[in-house]
């Protein structure tokens, strides 16, 4: 089946049936990669590879396993309010894309804000943002940020200097657990981050102080920057690793929704929880697979390179236009 | 001059008793700040974080966010040089209520360099939201606390621990100097432990007939106190500042850009670590090594007036000198 079937409609949150639920995130995971492929024809760069490799983790989380508050309809990203400080009252964070806050229900928190298209892209197929929000990405005086901050869309703490989200959730999570909040924290991760000193901090301290409300979810896509993970600096055996520091563990295919919902739904057994998706980081493109082993950012060599993304796109454009309902997106101009 | 012991620990108790949102965040330094009684009295609210300072800043911003006040303790160093990037994402730009009490302020302790914080000032006041407090003796320790309170943002306060002189009757107030003597010859402006060393030189000074204001600084940012910027226009001959940090973006650096900003044309000569690190000695040792003491206040005086005083170390007033060793503190450090 070709992955731009029904692409970039806009997917309601199902509503408990199985069958509806699954063909929900599906879709939505082809509607993300879709958007952020789209923008990268478009803009001459983006993070591609990350789109491929976690669609269906934000697609599961954000349809079926976060209880988050709904939003009664797409919000249009506002401009940069300016950095929070003593003389800026009109400071907001992207935390309302979530939904609103109460006790009972679960908090997102993207740690590597690298992945903020994937994020962006996300939210529009799941109806919290406007497709149009798109547009403002990387835009002077929008909050729809490249590498996204508190302030961007989804986003509610300052993430994009890796390895300080994981802490700032787990006090968070701790000042919930204080509180008798029986929601919980969802943190995206990616394999990069296991690198980073301060990540192990704390994943010691969640273990230590037993942060069940925690779960944390991994893309093993297993490149970063500077190429393939292993090459640049092992964390491998992660899954042991982790145990050892008192984590629960489990190791799932990434692109298979079955195990990325039902993991996230097993009770707590003492530890928090680390589900680690192994992903592909071309999966559904396999353009992108003469990269290898340079994934983290797509920008174009020559323009016959775009020409062929552009013609990947235009291929499966018909099939979607006639199927999309709402707002499909299309290379190179705005739907109306 | 009275002398109390371990007067953080006892206040912080008594402050944080009716204010449960204050929590205190340890990093294997508890007894060595002086939280150990915070520990014991509201284990509920006390949090051993291990040796970890980038987890802990970060970890704080995350429960400030919902409503804690954490209370942040280790040795000023361990703060701001390992966990900076984590202070300045985690804390600073979100500007939350995070309280950082850091210890051992500039050559304080024989640790040496890797303990002694002789730059934070100057990298901490670089920050964006940042207010910045340093305590010189027992009321400053015991109204610190009011004063950070009253901010929205994060507070990095230079603590001091121990046994501690009682040099001021009234609270330390936010970007209020206190005014130690007047006069109009030299002005000078002291922070921290310097105020209680630049006072023996000042009483030997103005025995000698010369005109001293001095002026003890316990607010470092915001920096907006008019009362200082009177006394260094009216200062005939200059002013000297003294302070137990770099002389590169500490209060030495804050008064030449007063001075520069507000036109005043005054001569600036600043007391302090001349652009150099420290090593492990005794704190009067190093004080008189890196010009900080007494006599080199004498000295600086001596050549902003172009003049030759004759003091000797007798005259100098007798200054209590904790013991390195002592039962108000957990180690030699």
């Amino acid at each position: 089946m070709n992955i731009f079937e029904n692409r970039c409609a806009i997917h309601p949150r199902p509503q408990g049936d199985e069958v509806f639920w699954h063909s929900s995130i599906k879709r939505a995971a082809r509607g993300i990669r879709c958007r952020v492929l789209e923008h990268t024809i478009k803009n001459n760069g983006g993070y591609l590879s990350q789109a491929c490799s976690s669609a269906e983790i934000f697609a599961s989380l954000y349809l079926k396993v976060m209880r988050l508050g709904s939003v009664p309809s797409p919000i249009t990203p506002s401009s940069f309010p300016g950095v929070p400080g003593p003389h800026n009252s009109g400071y907001f964070t992207g935390a309302d894309y979530n939904g609103p806050k109460d006790k009972d229900l679960d908090r997102f928190f993207l740690s590597p804000s690298q992945y903020s298209l994937v994020l962006y892209a996300t939210l529009i197929e799941t109806g919290r943002m406007d497709p149009d929000g798109l547009e403002d990405f990387n835009k002077n005086g929008s909050v729809v940020e490249m590498i996204g901050a508190e302030h961007s869309p989804g986003m509610e703490v300052m993430s994009g200097s890796l390895g300080q989200g994981i802490s700032q959730a787990a006090g968070i999570a701790m000042a919930r657990k204080l509180h008798g909040e029986t929601g919980r924290i969802f943190i995206f991760m990616s394999d990069g981050e296991f690198q980073i000193g301060q990540v192990w901090e704390a994943i010691q301290t969640i273990s230590f102080y037993k942060l069940l409300n925690i779960i944390i979810y991994v893309d093993i896509n297993g490149f970063q920057c500077d190429g393939k993970m292993t090459d640049v600096m092992n964390i491998e055996p992660l899954e042991k690793r982790l145990e050892a520091f008192g984590m629960r563990v489990y190791r799932i295919d990434g692109h298979n929704i079955e195990a990325l919902v039902s993991y996230g739904e097993i009770p707590s057994d003492g530890r928090a929880t680390v589900i680690l998706c192994d992903t592909c980081p071309w999966k559904d493109i396999p353009l992108l697979k003469s990269r290898y082993p340079k994934f983290h950012y797509l920008r174009f060599n020559t323009e016959e390179e775009r020409e062929r993304y552009r013609e990947f796109l235009s291929q499966t454009n018909g099939n979607t236009i006639k199927s999309s309902r709402k707002k499909p997106c299309r290379m190179g101009k705005k739907q109306a | 001059m009275e002398i109390l012991s371990k007067v953080h620990a006892k206040n912080l108790v008594e402050w944080a008793k009716n204010r449960p949102e204050v929590i205190v965040l340890s990093a294997d330094l508890t007894a060595s700040t002086e939280i150990d009684l915070f520990r014991d009295t509201y284990p509920e609210r006390f949090f051993s974080m291990g040796i970890a300072e980038q987890n802990m800043m970060s970890f704080a911003g995350g429960m400030a966010r919902e409503g804690f006040y954490p209370f942040v303790h280790t040795f000023a160093v361990f703060l701001y040089r390992r966990a900076y990037d984590q202070i300045a994402m985690s804390v600073a730009y979100p500007n939350l209520p995070v309280r950082m009490f850091g210890f051992l302020p500039g050559i304080m302790t024989p640790g040496g360099a890797t303990h002694q914080a002789i730059e934070d000032i100057s990298v901490m006041r670089s920050l964006p939201n940042m207010t910045i407090l340093e305590c010189g003796d027992a009321t400053d320790v015991m109204s610190v606390l009011d004063v950070a309170h009253t901010v929205k943002g994060p507070v990095y306060i230079r603590m001091l621990r121990g046994e501690i002189p009682r040099i001021f009757n009234t609270p330390m107030i936010l970007n209020q100097s206190r005014t130690i003597s007047t006069g109009n010859d030299i002005t000078v402006l002291s922070g921290g432990i310097c105020t209680e060393e630049a006072m023996r030189a000042t009483e030997a000074l103005k025995k000698q007939g010369l005109s001293i204001q001095h002026m003890h600084i316990s607010t470092l940012k915001p920096w907006n106190d008019l009362s200082v910027l009177e006394a260094i226009n009216s200062a005939k001959y200059g002013v000297i500042t003294m302070e137990n940090h770099s002389i590169t973006g500490g209060l030495g650096t804050i008064i030449a850009e007063k001075i520069a900003e507000y036109g005043l044309g005054k001569k600036l000569l600043k007391l302090g670590l001349k652009d150099t690190f420290a090593h492990g000695a005794s704190k009067a040792y190093l004080m008189k090594e890196y010009e900080i003491d007494a006599m080199s206040l004498i000295k600086a005086v001596e050549k902003m007036m172009n003049i030759s005083l004759k003091i000797t170390e007798e005259e100098l007033g007798k200054i209590y000198l904790a013991p390195v060793h002592s039962k108000a503190k957990a180690e030699a450090l």
